[in-house]
Parts: structure tokens; C-alpha cells; sequence
């Protein structure tokens, strides 16, 4: 269980961007979360994900409150996310090649030795060749970054998935190959997902249940 | 007939805005690869000559001939000589030794200094980089001449003093860079994957924050090299660098100021050179990588 509660957050003082909001996502459940442009769902979903800390409110993982956010979160309950964000470009290391971006993960956990067979794993989970995989970002388009995003976003088999507008950036074929990544992920582990986003049509297709940021903000 | 004449009007048509919009751009390219290639070839020829004369040249150069002394520019002497007979050439070599020397170690400490000092404080954020940065403030507001001259004074005369003292007051410029490249780097969308990854504040600083800020740095490092040379001749000018029997394009200068007011020139004009064109040449080429980095940003890193 992935319980949002009351939750004030910002980037200022006294300048709340969402204002005691609260969601709850059940295990193994997909929430789309829809909203206009700059209403505050990414700040939502950037607290859910422990990486922004809430002015107020509460986030409780699988039973367990958050205790601290971004490094003071226990490593355990950070990695329980993977997160993937909406732009590719900005959210790859741009000296990193794809497979060490896809490897790092593992590497912060001290688990180096797995490295080659779970990259291998995970690049042809999300359909990324090996001739992609020495390039670094700015030798590949962003489909294929993103698709290198989301392989990080799961190497680590997280529980909980928070998709920020991942397919925002892509043309169609790509974000419909995308969600599938992610759905055979989801049946394959039972994660659940928070995805966001302003696409109605896709997000009502995707999930299992959407909301609207209006009914939240009540 | 015709077709020629066409073909000619044809021909200077298409040339002609080509050459109209290029001219400009062609010129400025010139002056910049000229300052480059110029600056290229001082800063070889000088590093050529600080390695290879003192071993090749048998020659020393505090040799004291007294019935050569202040002997004008000549073909045995092309610098002339110091009021005790010495080469003035040879010992220009050895005081620029001495300079680059420590222009080098201590630019390269000063870099070493700042870097970590400014990555800690943006890393870490908060009240530490408030703390860390009001400090950084507190060591500029002392002028930092004046603070060399007091570290030097605490030890004996010689080469490892004046590094400190200059390495030590001349991390803070480039710690206000690194910090504020960090914060800007901070933000970005990969540092909180990496967090969300399960990065420590260590591997981030270390794996994703640092390695993005090390060409600014370099370019820092490089441009403090000729600030250094500066500040090692003007604590020996002032007698608390290198002791004088030591070259050292300081001291050449200040023990000539005597021979200035009779009238000889030579023993103070070329080690001023030397201090001044090799320190232009490194700036130059400081400013071509500059340009390469960041066409467009005028930044504080200048000289």
C-alpha cells in the first residue's frame, strides 16, 4: 500500500504548489493522475517518490512512514521506487554510456557483480541492442533513451512504479511500446503504479483507475 | 561566345554573396587562431626551455665574473649582464623555472582546495553551504597579498613557502565557481534518479556532480597558473619569496632596481618580460579554451 496523506509541498516558503493532498494506491494497482500543465501533480508524485520533502503530510510505504526524504530516506524504502521522468535528456547523466546508465542502480548497491547479466536482462526487457548500448546519450534519439530510462527505473525490481509524464516526449509507437514494458513488468512482479500525466485518453486506457488533480484538491 | 559570357556572369553570381557574408567571419577566425598558434608556441618554448637548459647547459648561473659586470646586450651576453657579471639570459631561465614551478603546484593545490571545498558545501546544501560559503567570504575580505606575506613569514625563505602561501590564498575564486556549477547541477532530473537508485551523497558528488564540473575547473586551474607566477615574483620582489641568491624573476627584478637609476636598463626589462610574456601566452591559451567551452557566456572566469 502507497498511502498520500495531506500532503503540503512546495518550492518556497509559504508558496504551497499542492495544497493537503491525499491519494492511495493498493498493491498492484495502476492510478493515472491527470491534470492540467503546473497544477502540481509532479511535485506529487516527485514526494510519493521520497525525493521532494512535503512543508506537511505524510507518505506510508507498505505500512512503513517515510521517515526522511531524498539521502535521508533509508536506502531501502528509496529504492522500493523506480521513477521515471519526462525528459529523457535531462534525466540521464550525459557522460554515462546507456549501459552504465542502466547499470547504476546496481552499482550505488553495492552489487556490481551482477552488472553484465542484469543489463543484458533489462536492455532486452525494454528493447535496447547491444550497438546502443557503448553509445552515450547524445548519440541516441530519445525514444531510446527513455526506453534506457525506464530499464534503470526497474533494475532494481522496485514495488512501486512512478511514471512523471514518461511518454510526453515520444511519438506513439514508442509510448505504446513503453507501457508495455511496464504492464509485462507489473504482471510479472505485481508492482504497483502511480503514472501522471495530461493524457486522458492514454492514461484511462493504462490504468486500472484515473483521477482528476481537481478531485483531489478538495 | 555567348555561353562564355554567361558562364562568367553565372560564375560571379554565385560567388559573389558567398565572399560578401564570409570576409568577417574569415578575419575573426585569423585573429583568434593567430592569438591561439601565438600563445601555443610562447607556452611550448618556454616549458622547452625551463626543462631542457639547466641540463644541457653546463653553465652557472650564479657564476659572479666581476670585469663583465652590467655589461649591455652583446652576443656573448644577449641580455647583458647583473652588477656582479652574471648572464642575465641564464639566470631569466632559472628565475622562470622557479616561477613556473610554483605558478603550477600552487594553481594546481589552489584548484585541489577550492574544488573539494566548493563541491562539499553545494553537495552537502543548506546551513552547511551557508557556513562554508560566509567563511569563503571572510578569507577574500582580507587582501590576499596580505595574507601570502603572513603565511610566508611564519617559515624560512625558499620555494615550498611561497607555494603554500600562494595556494592558499587562491582557492576561494575558483570554490565560488565549482559550488555554483554543483548547485546548478543539483537540480537537474539525474541526480534525483540516481537518489532514487539508492546513491549515497558520496557516489553522487563523486559519480555524477564533480565529473561535470572538472572542465571549469581545469580552465580555473589554468588561468591561476599566470596569477601564481605573478604573485611568487611579487613576494620575492618584496624580498619574502625565494632567498636572493636564488633566481627568481622577482628577485632579478628587485636586486636590478639599484642599476635602473644609473641609467641601465637591461637587468630589469627582460626578466619583466619574462614574467609578463609568458604569463599573456598561458592566458591566452586559457582564453581559446574558454571560448571552446562556452562560446557564449562571459564568466568569471577570466584573468
Amino acid at each position: 500500500m502507497l498511502e498520500v496523506d495531506a500532503i503540503t509541498a512546495g518550492y518556497e516558503r509559504h508558496k504551497p504548489v499542492v495544497r493537503g493532498v491525499s491519494l492511495t494506491v493498493r498493491p498492484g494497482e495502476s492510478v493515472g493522475l491527470l491534470g492540467p500543465s503546473g497544477c502540481g501533480k509532479s511535485t506529487l508524485a516527485r514526494v510519493a517518490a521520497l525525493l521532494h520533502r512535503p512543508d506537511a503530510g505524510r507518505v506510508v510505504v507498505d505500512g512503513t512512514a517515510a521517515a526522511g526524504w531524498r539521502h535521508r530516506a533509508p536506502r531501502a524504502q528509496r529504492t522500493a521506487f523506480g521513477v521515471v521522468f519526462q525528459q529523457p535528456r535531462l534525466s540521464a547523466d550525459p557522460r554515462l554510456t546507456l549501459s552504465a546508465l542502466i547499470a547504476e542502480p546496481l552499482r550505488a548497491n553495492g552489487r556490481a557483480d551482477e552488472v553484465p547479466e542484469k543489463v543484458r536482462e533489462s536492455a532486452a526487457r525494454v528493447g535496447l541492442g547491444d550497438e546502443l548500448l557503448g553509445r552515450r546519450p547524445h548519440e541516441v534519439s530519445d525514444g531510446q533513451l527513455q526506453r534506457a530510462c525506464v530499464a534503470r527505473a526497474l533494475i532494481l525490481e522496485p514495488r512501486w512504479l512512478v511514471c512523471d509524464e514518461m511518454t510526453a516526449m515520444l511519438d506513439a509507437s514508442t509510448t505504446a511500446a513503453l507501457v508495455r514494458v511496464v504492464e509485462d513488468y507489473r504482471a510479472d512482479t505485481g508492482a504497483g503504479l502511480l503514472a501522471v500525466g495530461h493524457d486522458k485518453a492514454l492514461l484511462t486506457r493504462w490504468c486500472d483507475r484515473t483521477v482528476h488533480w481537481s478531485e483531489l484538491e478538495a | 561566345m555567348a555561353e562564355v559570357a554567361e558562364k562568367a556572369v553565372k560564375a560571379e553570381m554565385s560567388e559573389q554573396p558567398a565572399v560578401a557574408w564570409r570576409v568577417r567571419g574569415v578575419r575573426r577566425r585569423s585573429t583568434r587562431t593567430w592569438r591561439l598558434r601565438t600563445s601555443a608556441a610562447i607556452t611550448l618554448a618556454v616549458v622547452v626551455a625551463v626543462l631542457l637548459v639547466p641540463p644541457l647547459v653546463q653553465l652557472d648561473e650564479q657564476a659572479v665574473d666581476l670585469a663583465s659586470k652590467l655589461q649591455p646586450p652583446s652576443l656573448a651576453h644577449p641580455f647583458g649582464t647583473d652588477d656582479v657579471g652574471r648572464d642575465l639570459l641564464l639566470r631569466c631561465v632559472y628565475g622562470l623555472r622557479v616561477s613556473l614551478l610554483v605558478g603550477v603546484v600552487a594553481a594546481v593545490v589552489a584548484t585541489v582546495i577550492g574544488t573539494a571545498v566548493g563541491a562539499a558545501a553545494a553537495a552537502a546544501g543548506g546551513r552547511v553551504d551557508r557556513f562554508v560559503m560566509r567563511l569563503v567570504d571572510l578569507f577574500s575580505s582580507v587582501p590576499h597579498l596580505l595574507l601570502g606575506i603572513f603565511i610566508v613569514a611564519m617559515f624560512r625563505p625558499g620555494v615550498w613557502p611561497v607555494v603554500v602561501s600562494v595556494a592558499l590564498t587562491h582557492w576561494l575564486s575558483t570554490a565560488r565557481i565549482v559550488r555554483a556549477e554543483v548547485l546548478s547541477l543539483r537540480s537537474r532530473p539525474y541526480v534525483d534518479a540516481a537518489i532514487s537508485g539508492g546513491a549515497s551523497r558520496w557516489r553522487v558528488t563523486v559519480r555524477h556532480l564533480l565529473p561535470g564540473v572538472l572542465p571549469q575547473a581545469g580552465l580555473a586551474a589554468v588561468l591561476m597558473v599566470p596569477h601564481a607566477i605573478w604573485h611568487e615574483s611579487a613576494l620575492s620582489f618584496l624580498g619574502l619569496g625565494l632567498p636572493t641568491h636564488q633566481a627568481s624573476l622577482g628577485t632579478l627584478v628587485q636586486s636590478a632596481r639599484g642599476s635602473l637609476l644609473a641609467g641601465d636598463w637591461w637587468p630589469t626589462l627582460f626578466p619583466g618580460l619574462f614574467i609578463i610574456v609568458p604569463t599573456l601566452a598561458i592566458a591566452g591559451l586559457a582564453g581559446a579554451w574558454r571560448e571552446r567551452l562556452n562560446p557564449r557566456r562571459r564568466s568569471e572566469l577570466m584573468l
